[in-house]
């Protein structure tokens, strides 16, 4: 069905019908609430867009979301659903933290920071890798082992963080601040208009990882593989490829780039390891896979979306008392719904409605 | 797009008449048309007389149409009482409502002498029995006009002959069946008439008795159909496969394979004859690299296949492609193609490691132009190289695995039901390809289960029943008895 509409169909004007069909709810609880939904939106939109301060905000949450929305969507190319990166993020993080308490003595900066990114992603990495081995050599299914290892990375680092991390005489359940040579540069740095806020380079690597996921997926032999291993298992074992291989290659690439979102986080704006710092990235990642149908531009747009959301949603509570901060996950929801659950609710629609015009 | 365009014909009750036509000639819209999954833009369907609308495949099952899909509609793991019950549960209370259906089902099958068990499970039948099953169905369901869609396209010889005394059966007990088919030997060995369609509109409405396959072959596909196609003499050159005492056995130590060997030279077409399912399919697999031998020799060009030190078969297609060895997969959905994948793609599935730079990235200019010169070799249409494999017919996606094939220059060709579903058009022209290969001096090994293939093509015929290889025989000595005993595996020669 879907595959006789038209690409800019599919493309374009089917998430923009599911998108607005969300807001379009998250519009009438509003409503509900007392206030009024275009004032809301209003605000959400001035917020998280139009003032360059909280622009930059929402790119900063959003550089974290477009890590995550990669390793959901690399490992979906192999037909693999990776429920991980939430985990692999989490671990991803001890790799920073290991790597400052070793090094933001003795580095600097310039040394400090690719250190801990490499220590980020080969964390993650080896976090993915071990559901990616079972699914490969045992079969074991990818949903199940990874949404085990979410659980095992949460009390696993709930153990290091209160044995080993926590400074002697603090409370916090959180690692000691990491030397300033180990901070992310700010872009604030460079576009002083940008106001005082976190965003860092971490956004100008994520376009970047947008970019080589990009040309890598569909210009490459290699992702040529790993697209023919997502659709028809069968053929790409007839075309040579290593299905056990890919699937192993896959999960080490998905788990370190969701590692790799916890630079963002933490390099780029706390400076130290916290209990549950991930604050569910990693589930969003999959919303925005789904969303941004594993296309760049799509995840870069869905990446920004989400940001927008938590950006703007957070003033919005503080500007309107009668809605709760927990509306940004109530519309998050509603999104996820309409852009992955009914992600085809109206292609019946659109279908008949081109055939009609056609005649 | 008119898929039918002012299509008439009419059928007597208690007759079998035959439809046939090239693939897209539109026999399946035609068909969908009367069980009611498309509406006609125009026109009316009589049934007994009368104007009947039929809307839905609902309506259609209660006039009494009832169709047997080429692709069976069956739960697997259901057993054939269950499925046959299947949408006519009858209520909440399912245990009371099952014994009646035994008892009918068992009357039927009594009736028609089907021999079905209701409580078999369907994985567990043959295929021609799980068609049985389907027919079973819409009789139960008091179809009095049953619509076969290729059915004879998945069975052996013994088993269409069977289906066949079944469908006289029906015939005798006043039921009218539409038989669907491309192929002409059926049409005239069972149909009392035969329409046949071409670009969507009825070319022609014979008799069976008064038409031959000549006559019929030239209407569907508008123009001569040449019976003998020109091939070189046979000259074959050096040992290009040797193949000795071969074994295979699953995890279960059942054994597929058995002291398999030939040799295979250069120049030569080696068939392999034998009813489906007898060990083919696999020996395929092995000479591939899709899958491990239990043991045997086998060497190519007089190197040992490098079989060696693998625990699986994980990524040996490609070892075995760089050697020189193209393989057309028997089931070109599963294995051949991508189906989701634009042609272009598909083109290059398996040689994708020999098309990039040494970046690994494609240059698409020059795998389009490829692909487009390609496409008009091999007459593939439509020639649009973006189109999504998919969306062509079977035949010309088996024209695109062939071409893709033949393209890498191979010195073994291994080929498998090269002509499975694909209307006698594409089938000269596959033909004519795999001729012109041997004749330049391939080793092609051809699997197939249709004799008339066998006989078209092959210089040697090999004959394999259970796993074994139970006669050989030279193209001259071709003898469609003695072929069918050694299938049946009757005796060693």
């Amino acid at each position: 069905m879907n595959n006789d509409l038209p690409r800019w169909a599919t493309a374009f004007v089917m998430p923009m019908l599911n998108l607005l069909s969300a807001l379009l709810v998250a519009a009438l609880v509003i409503y509900m609430l007392g206030e009024d939904p275009a004032e809301s939106l209003s605000i959400l939109v001035h917020s998280a867009i139009l003032n360059p301060e909280g622009l930059s905000y929402t790119l900063f949450y959003a550089s974290t979301f477009i890590f995550t929305g990669l390793s959901v969507s690399v490992a979906m190319q192999a037909g693999l659903f990776n429920i991980g990166s939430e985990g692999q993020m989490y671990i991803g993080g001890l790799g920073i933290t290991c790597a400052m308490l070793a090094f933001d003595q003795s580095l600097s900066a310039w040394a400090l920071i690719p250190v801990a990114m490499i220590s980020a992603a080969v964390f993650g990495a080896l976090w993915g890798f071990l559901p990616g081995y079972l699914q490969a050599k045992r079969g074991s299914h990818i949903v199940v082992t990874t949404i085990m290892f979410n659980f095992i990375a949460a009390s696993l680092m709930n153990f290091v963080i209160v044995k080993y991390l926590i400074p002697p005489g603090e409370q916090n359940t959180a690692s000691r601040v990491f030397a300033e040579s180990g901070e992310m540069p700010r872009l604030s740095t460079w576009f002083p208009s940008l106001g005082d806020t976190p965003l860092n380079i971490s956004f100008i690597l994520a376009i970047a990882a947008l970019v080589i996921y990009g040309v890598m997926v569909w210009r490459s032999s290699w992702g040529f593989k790993l697209r023919a291993t997502g659709l028809n298992k069968h053929a790409a074992h007839y075309a040579g490829v290593s299905i056990s291989k890919m699937i192993i290659i896959v999960m080490l690439i998905s788990g370190a780039l969701a590692g790799l979102g916890a630079v963002n986080s933490i390099m780029g704006s706390t400076h130290y390891l916290s209990l549950n710092f991930v604050g569910g990235a990693g589930f969003i990642g999959i919303a925005i896979a789904l969303m941004g149908r594993q296309h760049p531009v799509g995840i870069f747009l869905s990446a920004v979306l989400f940001g927008a959301l938590i950006q703007g949603g957070f003033d919005l509570s503080l500007e309107k008392p009668n809605i709760p901060t927990e509306t940004f996950i109530f519309i998050q929801g509603l999104i996820i719904l309409f852009c992955g659950a009914m992600e085809n609710f109206y292609a019946p629609a659109i279908s008949a409605l081109l055939k009609r015009t056609k005649g | 797009m008119k898929a039918n365009a002012d299509v008439s014909f009419s059928i007597a009750k208690g007759s079998i008449h035959g439809l046939v036509g090239e693939n897209g000639a539109g026999k399946s819209t035609l068909m969908s048309i009367l069980y009611g999954y498309y509406r006609a833009d125009g026109g009316e369907i009589l049934l007994d007389g009368k104007v009947q609308p039929i809307r839905n495949s609902q309506e259609a099952i209660n006039l009494g149409i009832g169709m047997v899909h080429q692709h069976f509609m069956l739960v697997e793991n259901f057993t054939v009482l269950d499925n046959i019950m299947l949408g006519t549960e009858g209520g909440f209370r399912l245990a009371s409502h099952r014994t009646e259906a035994e008892a009918k089902l068992r009357e039927i099958c009594a009736r028609y002498r089907l021999d079905v068990d209701p409580l078999a499970k369907i994985e567990d039948l043959s295929v021609g029995a799980q068609q049985r099953v389907e027919i079973l169905k819409q009789i139960y369901r008091s179809a009095n006009i049953l619509i076969l869609d290729e059915p004879t396209a998945v069975l052996t010889a013994q088993e269409t002959a069977s289906l066949f005394e079944i469908l006289r059966l029906f015939k005798e007990q006043g039921k009218t069946i539409i038989l669907i088919t491309h192929k002409l030997q059926e049409i005239l060995e069972i149909t009392d008439n035969v329409t046949v369609m071409r670009g969507g509109t009825v070319v022609g409405a014979v008799a069976t008795a008064g038409t031959s396959k000549e006559e019929l072959a030239n209407m569907m596909v508008g123009r001569p159909i040449q019976s003998h196609l020109p091939r070189g003499p046979y000259n074959p050159g050096a040992t290009v496969l040797e193949v000795d005492g071969l074994q295979l056995a699953d995890e279960q130590q059942v054994k597929l394979l058995a002291d398999i060997g030939f040799n295979l030279r250069a120049g030569e077409i080696v068939a392999i004859a034998g009813v489906s399912g007898n060990g083919q399919s696999e020996l395929l697999e092995i000479l591939s690299g899709m899958r491990l031998p239990t043991s045997g020799k086998l060497r190519f060009l007089d190197k040992d296949l490098p079989f060696a030190k693998r625990h699986d078969a994980d990524g040996l297609p490609l070892a075995f492609r760089e050697l020189g060895i193209a393989h057309i997969p028997e089931d070109r959905l599963r294995d051949g193609v991508v189906k989701n994948f634009s042609v272009m793609q598909n083109t290059i599935l398996g040689y994708q490691d020999r098309l990039k730079n040494r970046w690994g990235l494609f240059n698409f200019k020059a795998i389009g132009a490829r692909c487009a010169e390609l496409l008009k070799t091999f007459d593939v249409r439509p020639a649009n190289p973006d189109l999504r494999i998919g969306l062509l017919s079977g035949g010309n996606q088996q024209k695109v695995v062939i071409a893709r094939e033949v393209l890498a220059k191979p010195k073994l060709m291994l080929v498998g039901q090269p002509t499975r579903g694909v209307d006698i058009g594409t089938i000269e022209s596959i033909h004519t390809q795999l001729l012109a290969l041997r004749d330049a001096g391939v080793a092609i090994l051809l699997v197939s289960v249709e004799l008339e293939e066998v006989r078209a093509l092959a210089d040697r015929i090999l004959v394999m029943c259970g796993g074994r290889i139970t006669g050989e025989l030279k193209i001259e000595e071709f003898d469609t008895t003695r072929i069918g005993l050694l299938m049946g595996g009757m005796h060693k020669s």
